[in-house]
């Protein structure tokens, strides 16, 4: 079974979002999506300062087996990438929610609405 | 190729990792970057590629050494240079003096020149009314030098300086380069290699969508005769008759085979014999062979998914939404029939209908032709274009991938944008030479002749057949994903581990390793699904063949219920470990019985065995560390 941390949002794409302050977040794969994906092998990060918007594509992960994008969880300017991730990419396989994050993003206010809670997550998760 | 470009890199790579043990181990690096998982972005193409024709450079290379390869190039260029030579003190001219083995010369008309030396058995190249060309390699030699000379009606100079290389920096230093410079050590060498692989000398190779035929030795014999072999792909079209007609009749055959009104034989593979169209989307299924969307976007076009129903069929709904959705642009829909699932579509005269009344062309890859061949013909069922795969349906061998032959076949409308001839007016080439592969348009030809149209319907009959009484007979143990409402399944099946991963943790590697101890090839893993296996086993193989795989299939489906049960657990268990090479059995604190069960699995007869020579590879230590060179050379030391 997946971990699904109640404290972070999440979108149906498998990228889970947490508010750092005020005007920035953080966001990652999450642990279904590391799971799925298997032994990850490389990372694209979007650059720092790329304006991103939701829903498109910003960063691909590959594994041994499948490639996948990246999709923006909101949209703002990249404030900082986690360069780990992009040396030691099976951070994400290890740690999803905490050392393999992917992306800090500046938005105008943190707010959340449009993303999934942990148990509306699960619940797609679950089904699928 | 500078760091960070790996990626982008086209073509197969083959790049170090470490097995299980820890040992050294090769294999295909950053698979990932293949059409069928990376579709539209994909920079390499898993289905065709020019593998045996990379072997035999690299077999030269290894035969030659740099001091053959140095004695053939200085060979060739002193008699390029004693050519040279002999023209200017005949009073002729050379264009440059800086030349390797070609020397443009011009010693009177061209027109005269090209007769005389062809009346002397030569052709030479007229670059125009003033110019020739003339070229030398190893397979030159004096006479050759003093016939040509005599024939323009110059005498021939002996050389005057012997020149010498320039590089003075050392290269093919590795020992596969410098340790087979004899037949008889190249022989040895060359059967060590062969004892690693697993091909179809040894067992049915069951990779589905591959089609892994026969590639009989009559039908490859005449590739080898010089007729064939030798002739220049731009030799007088008086003096190629033979290959002409060969090819006529060929281009004929297919045209009857598919139901089309024309055919060029000249794409080098199936995905370069796609792509054409006005409007820009391409309505391509989740079902289609996975190189389509690449061939698109290659093409200028927008790929638009159009998904698929739960029996694996294109969903005529969504289909018909996408091409409402999209009709002023449509160009063309790419369909794969039988499907990349394993199953004649049912709707495909109505998939066709659809994009013909929105204005659109309907292309039908031919990856899945085995299961048509003198059965029915997609120009004939709502087809406008397809390619074929000479090299799967019709008996190119397809081992590593080719050289293949991929002809595009279209009906009368399209006959107008057929690949043209490379040094004809028109532009329309996508090859470097009129007939693209030429030299192994023997083997479509021999295949067709020898089998006539009664046997490449039996065949094709054959082929169905073996694929469904596989999936019928293997279902108690692996359901088959896809099948038509009566059950059937096309020439492929597709076996879901779906299930059984869930409950047991054993993957489709675990039952691909282990395939490997009981002697058989892999078959396609999770592709077109992940987490199943596609099993295609062609018209190839004997019923004896084909129970020998669904007895090891039993056997590993036995080992899968021991784990299930909770008698063996994963982690020790023979499937995991698999493949077992004779060093790490004989090295195991196993008990002698499980390590005989674990080398010698029911119906693997020890006389014949299969030695894997590494242990299961580690691919994400590969891919993360990225090696595509020669491991150095210490590392070889004994």
């Amino acid at each position: 079974m997946s971990k699904v941390p109640d404290n972070l949002s999440y979108t149906k794409e498998h990228e889970w979002v947490q508010v750092l302050d005020a005007n920035t977040i953080r966001f990652g794969i999450t642990d279904f999506a590391q799971e799925a994906l298997g032994d990850i092998v490389f990372v694209t990060l979007p650059a720092v300062g790329d304006d991103i918007a939701s829903g498109e594509s910003c960063g691909e992960v590959e594994s041994t087996k499948s490639v996948s994008d990246i999709y923006a969880p909101v949209s703002g300017r990249v404030c900082a990438v986690n360069d780990l991730v992009e040396t030691s990419p099976e951070t994400i396989n290890q740690d999803p929610y905490g050392n393999g994050w992917i992306a800090q993003v500046e938005v105008e206010t943190s707010s959340l609405s449009g993303l999934l809670s942990a148990d509306e997550y699960l619940a797609i998760t679950t089904a699928s | 190729m500078r760091n960070g470009l790996e990626r982008t890199l086209p073509g197969r790579l083959v790049g170090v990792s470490v097995d299980a043990q820890g040992k050294r181990a090769y294999r295909l690096a950053l698979q990932t970057r293949e059409q069928h998982i990376r579709r539209e972005k994909a920079t390499s193409n898993i289905c065709t590629a020019q593998a045996l024709l990379a072997v035999m450079s690299g077999m030269y290379a290894a035969y030659h050494g740099l001091s053959g390869l140095q004695e053939i190039a200085l060979s060739a260029s002193n008699l390029a240079r004693q050519f040279a030579n002999s023209v200017k003190s005949g009073g002729g001219q050379i264009r440059s003096e800086s030349f390797f083995d070609t020397v443009c010369f011009s010693f009177g008309p061209s027109e005269k020149i090209v007769s005389a030396c062809l009346a002397a058995g030569y052709n030479i190249r007229k670059i125009d009314a003033d110019w020739c060309a003339v070229s030398f390699d190893e397979t030159t030699t004096m006479e050759d030098l003093f016939a040509i000379c005599s024939a323009i009606g110059i005498k021939s100079e002996p050389a005057v300086e012997i020149i010498e290389t320039l590089r003075s920096e050392t290269a093919l230093t590795h020992p596969v380069f410098n340790s087979y410079h004899s037949e008889t050590e190249m022989m040895r060498y060359l059967r060590k290699l062969s004892d690693l692989d697993l091909a179809l000398d040894r067992t049915m190779i069951p990779l589905g969508s591959c089609t892994m035929k026969l590639n009989a030795a009559t039908e490859m014999a005449a590739v080898t005769w010089p007729e064939f072999a030798n002739a220049h792909p731009f030799a007088p079209a008086n003096q190629s008759l033979g290959w002409r007609k060969l090819i006529k009749n060929l281009e004929d055959y297919l045209v009857e085979v598919t139901g089309y009104d024309a055919v060029s034989l000249q794409p080098n593979a199936g995905s370069q014999g796609r792509g054409e169209g006005h409007r820009n989307i391409c309505l391509i299924p989740s079902s289609a062979h996975g190189t389509n969307a690449a061939s698109a976007v290659m093409a200028g076009m927008k790929v638009v998914v159009v998904g698929c129903d739960d029996l694996g069929n294109v969903d005529l709904t969504d289909l018909k939404t996408k091409i409402a959705e999209h009709a002023e642009n449509l160009s063309a829909i790419m369909v794969t029939y039988p499907s990349t699932h394993g199953v004649f579509e049912e709707g495909i005269g109505e998939i066709c209908a659809s994009v013909h009344d929105a204005g659109g062309q309907v292309y039908v890859d031919g990856a899945n032709l085995n299961a048509l061949v003198g059965i029915a013909q997609p120009g004939k069922f709502g087809s406008d274009v397809s390619h074929l795969n000479l090299h799967k349906t019709f008996c190119i061998p397809h081992g590593g991938g080719g050289p293949g032959v991929g002809p595009v076949g279209v009906r009368a409308h399209l006959a107008k944008f057929l690949p043209t001839n490379p040094l004809g007016t028109e532009t329309g080439a996508i090859s470097g030479s009129e007939f693209g592969s030429a030299g192994i348009l023997p083997i479509p030809y021999a295949y067709i002749r020898m089998m006539s149209g009664e046997g490449l319907k039996l065949a094709t009959q054959t082929a169905i057949l073996s694929a469904n009484y596989i999936s019928k007979k293997l279902q108690n143990h692996f359901p088959t994903l896809y099948t038509n409402e009566n059950g059937f399944v096309a020439h492929e099946c597709i076996l879901d581990m779906r299930e059984i991963t869930k409950e047991t943790g054993v993957t489709v590697d675990d039952v691909a390793k282990r395939l490997i101890d009981y002697g058989f090839h892999a078959p396609t893993m999770s592709f077109p699904v992940a987490g199943t296996l596609m099993i295609e086993p062609t018209e190839s193989e004997s019923l004896f063949e084909i129970e020998r795989f669904i007895n090891a299939m039993s056997q590993i489906a036995f080992e899968i219920s021991e784990i299930r049960s909770g008698k063996v657990k994963i982690d020790d268990s023979a499937l995991r470990s698999a493949p077992h090479t004779s060093h790490v059995l004989l090295a195991s604190d196993l008990e002698a019985d499980e390590r005989l069960h674990r080398a010698f699995p029911s119906g693997v007869n020890p006389a014949n065995k299969y030695w894997p020579p590494v242990s299961r590879i580690d691919g994400a230590y590969g891919d993360r560390n990225l090696v595509c060179a020669c491991p150095p050379i210490e590392d070889f030391a004994l």
